[in-house]
């Protein structure tokens, strides 16, 4: 009984968004964000539950980072209203809200040495002095960094100043932890492994993260949900595999990993499914779409999604395309192939180096005629 | 891989000599860089410093010039050095320099300190305010020094007199009855001291808060700390640099300032500029000016160098 009770629950905290009755712990209503004449966001509308980590991810400008200094408090909405915990943050000050933030640049204070950054914020809420050094001690055994607590941060590597940065926000525990760029400023290997950690610290200490990113990879990997954000709007929010899988406009399926995108016209609309005339010849969409036939519509295939052969494939129709290899880039585990059509037009498509080639030749080579196939399944049907 | 012709070694590539003699060249304008400095102050501040050491370790002497040889070659060929100290123990027995040190170093303080509490807000204005209004400011405190220093000393005379702008405008707004004496005071000599040494206490705070991230006031602002808390524990430790460069700049020309004493205090503030003027160009005693000057120069160079050995030292931990 109690065993059940644990996994509803579990299963309700996995996906509050799609639970009527959850109430979000932070709800922007109708915000606006204009500095001067540019709008910075355009009236947004967004609830974060608890326990998410939740991604803004976009271009630079896109309007993230000002998002995630309204929720601190560094900046005002000039219209619209913030709600965290229930509470209204329109005239509370950066210093009595319960968030913490992550700077991008860190932000740690040089002249302290690690132990007393992380002390600053409890000092604040005047907490005695014996609670101070233990929650330092919990904290930095968290982050991995007990030895290092007398050290300044120009005494520390890059992944070292990175963890007393989130061990300083997080040892107030506060309600809502923002990270601005949290890994940015890492290099590739340390950033993926630190990716993880993030993650594995989130899940330990339970608190809502809302991490602003430009990187998709870091909001794939981290987030329960990404908010798409583009020109001060969110372009569509939902899980990584919604946002990866099922793209609602161009923008996304282009933005987060790479398409090949397709002008088209409807050429059969049924209930079951799509036909779509492209220069990739007639593609077969085994999901219907409310579309008219004859209207301009865009069909975007992830070049992972095509497969590629040297000899034609038996069965005879549709999703099918023939070429000649362009070009191929070598990335170690996969590689790239850029397949010329007859008509010109360029297909990218990706495949897995899954057989380690004995003569140091890829059985695939530059002016190889190549054979292109697809799921009826794979193919995203786009109206914008 | 395919490229098999790349240099690899530089030193028989004629690209690799160029470099190299370029680069012995490069070298040797650091050494000339470093050494034309070198040279000046040897010239002018090592030399000069070590003339006046000489002659305040010699006696009065009504010759030219005024005082005895320090080293002197006798008949018999024999080298006498005579080092007399008596300049020193004259200094230290005779009340009326000690005190003119202690007055001296107390204004000199003093100002220091109402320069660092005007100059730090001024200083942190500016850094605050927008690009333009940032140029207009700094332009604002250097545009003093367009008029000679001299000038303005007497302007201030001009506006402190019993007559002056100040008293008069008092009177005619019936403040006052009677002026306010406030030429030839020490008040008189603070405002004049604060206003020439203002601009030197505020560049350089000006320079260090520049410098400082304004990330670091949102980060204490985000961990619970207010706009007081933040200013104490994070602005003001951060821009002690500052306050301890823009602080010497006016002690030490402060301490040993003539003119305006002079012109502002009259004889009523005895500083210790003045002191040595009088012993100089009045007494004529070269030896007692210049062992003022040299314990003058002992009592701003020792704290000094007491802050640069605490400094390195606290730079090594």
């Amino acid at each position: 009984m109690a065993g059940e009770q644990i996994t509803s629950e579990q299963k309700a905290s996995e996906t509050p968004w799609l639970d009527m009755d959850t109430k979000p712990l932070i709800r922007l209503s109708g915000v606006t964000k204009k500095f001067g004449e540019f709008v910075a966001i355009n009236n947004v509308d967004l609830d974060i539950y608890e326990g998410e980590l939740f991604c803004l991810l976009g271009g630079s400008g896109c309007g993230k980072s000002t998002l995630l200094r309204m929720l601190a408090g560094f900046e005002t909405p000039t219209s619209g209203s913030i709600i965290i915990d229930g509470k209204d943050m329109s005239d509370v000050p950066p210093y009595e809200r319960p968030t913490n933030m992550m700077f991008q640049s860190y932000a740690l204070f040089p002249h302290m040495n690690v132990a007393k950054n992380i002390a600053f914020g409890l000092e604040q809420d005047n907490l005695p002095k014996g609670e101070i050094e233990d929650r330092i001690d919990e904290i930095l055994k968290l982050v991995e960094l007990q030895d290092y607590k007398k050290r300044k941060p120009q005494q520390l590597s890059g992944g070292q100043r990175q963890r007393v940065a989130l061990a300083r926000a997080l040892v107030k525990k506060p309600k809502l932890l923002l990270l601005d760029e949290p890994l940015a400023a890492l290099d590739k290997k340390l950033r993926e492994q630190t990716q993880f950690e993030l993650a594995n610290i989130q899940e330990q200490v339970g608190i809502t993260f809302v991490v602003v990113t430009h990187d998709q990879e870091e909001a794939m990997t981290l987030s329960s949900r990404i908010a798409v954000m583009d020109k001060g709007e969110f372009v569509q929010t939902g899980s990584p595999t919604d946002i990866y899988e099922f793209p609602e406009s161009r923008f996304v399926a282009d933005f987060i990993g790479s398409a090949n995108i397709l002008e088209g016209k409807v050429t059969e609309d049924s209930a079951a499914h799509v036909r779509v005339a492209t220069d990739l010849g007639e593609i077969y969409i085994d999901h219907g779409q409310s579309t008219k036939q004859g209207s301009r519509v865009w069909v975007a295939i992830r070049p992972e999604k095509i497969h590629l052969s040297k000899k034609p494939s038996s069965k005879n129709g549709y999703n099918q395309a023939v070429g000649i290899v362009d070009d191929i880039g070598y990335l170690g585990n996969t590689s790239i192939y850029k397949i010329r059509l007859k008509n010109g037009h360029i297909v990218d498509v990706t495949a897995p180096n899954q057989i380690r080639p004995k003569n140091r030749t890829h059985s695939i080579t530059w002016e190889d005629t190549v054979y292109l196939h697809w799921d009826a399944s794979s193919a995203m049907l786009l109206k914008k | 891989m395919t490229d098999n012709t790349f240099p690899n070694d530089l030193t028989k590539n004629p690209r690799g000599m160029i470099q190299r003699a370029l680069n012995k060249l490069q070298s040797s304008w650091r050494t000339i860089v470093i050494l034309i400095p070198f040279i000046w102050l040897s010239l002018f501040f090592l030399a000069p410093f070590f003339i006046v050491g000489k002659i305040s370790l010699a006696e009065l002497a009504i010759s030219s010039p005024p005082f005895t040889k320090m080293i002197e070659w006798k008949d018999s060929g024999i080298i006498t050095i005579r080092l007399i100290f008596d300049n020193f123990i004259y200094i230290f027995e005779d009340p009326l320099y000690l005190r003119t040190y202690m007055n001296s170093l107390r204004i000199s303080i003093t100002s220091t300190i109402i320069c660092l509490f005007i100059g730090y807000p001024i200083a942190y204005g500016i850094v605050r305010s927008g690009p333009v209004v940032k140029k207009l400011l700094l332009f604002a405190i250097i545009l003093p020094f367009w008029t000679s220093f001299l000038l303005r000393v007497y302007a201030w005379m001009g506006l402190l007199s019993d007559q002056g702008t100040i008293n008069n405008l008092l009177i005619s707004m019936g403040f006052i009855d009677d002026p306010i004496k406030m030429l030839y005071t020490e008040f008189a000599v603070f405002v004049g001291i604060v206003y020439t040494y203002l601009p030197f206490m505020i560049l350089p705070l000006y320079a260090n808060m520049e410098k400082l991230d304004s990330t670091l006031n949102e980060a204490a602002a985000d961990l619970g700390a207010g706009p007081v808390v933040t200013f104490f524990r994070i602005t003001l430790p951060l821009t002690i640099p500052g306050i301890i460069a823009g602080s010497l700049l006016v002690f030490i020309p402060a301490t040993g300032e003539y003119v305006i004493p002079d012109l502002l205090g009259g004889g009523n503030v005895q500083m210790i500029g003045r002191l040595l003027y009088n012993e100089f160009a009045r007494n004529v005693d070269w030896p007692v000016a210049c062992a003022v000057a040299i314990v003058l120069l002992l009592l701003l160079v020792l704290p000094m160098a007491i802050y640069q050995h605490y400094q390195g030292k606290a730079a090594e931990e």
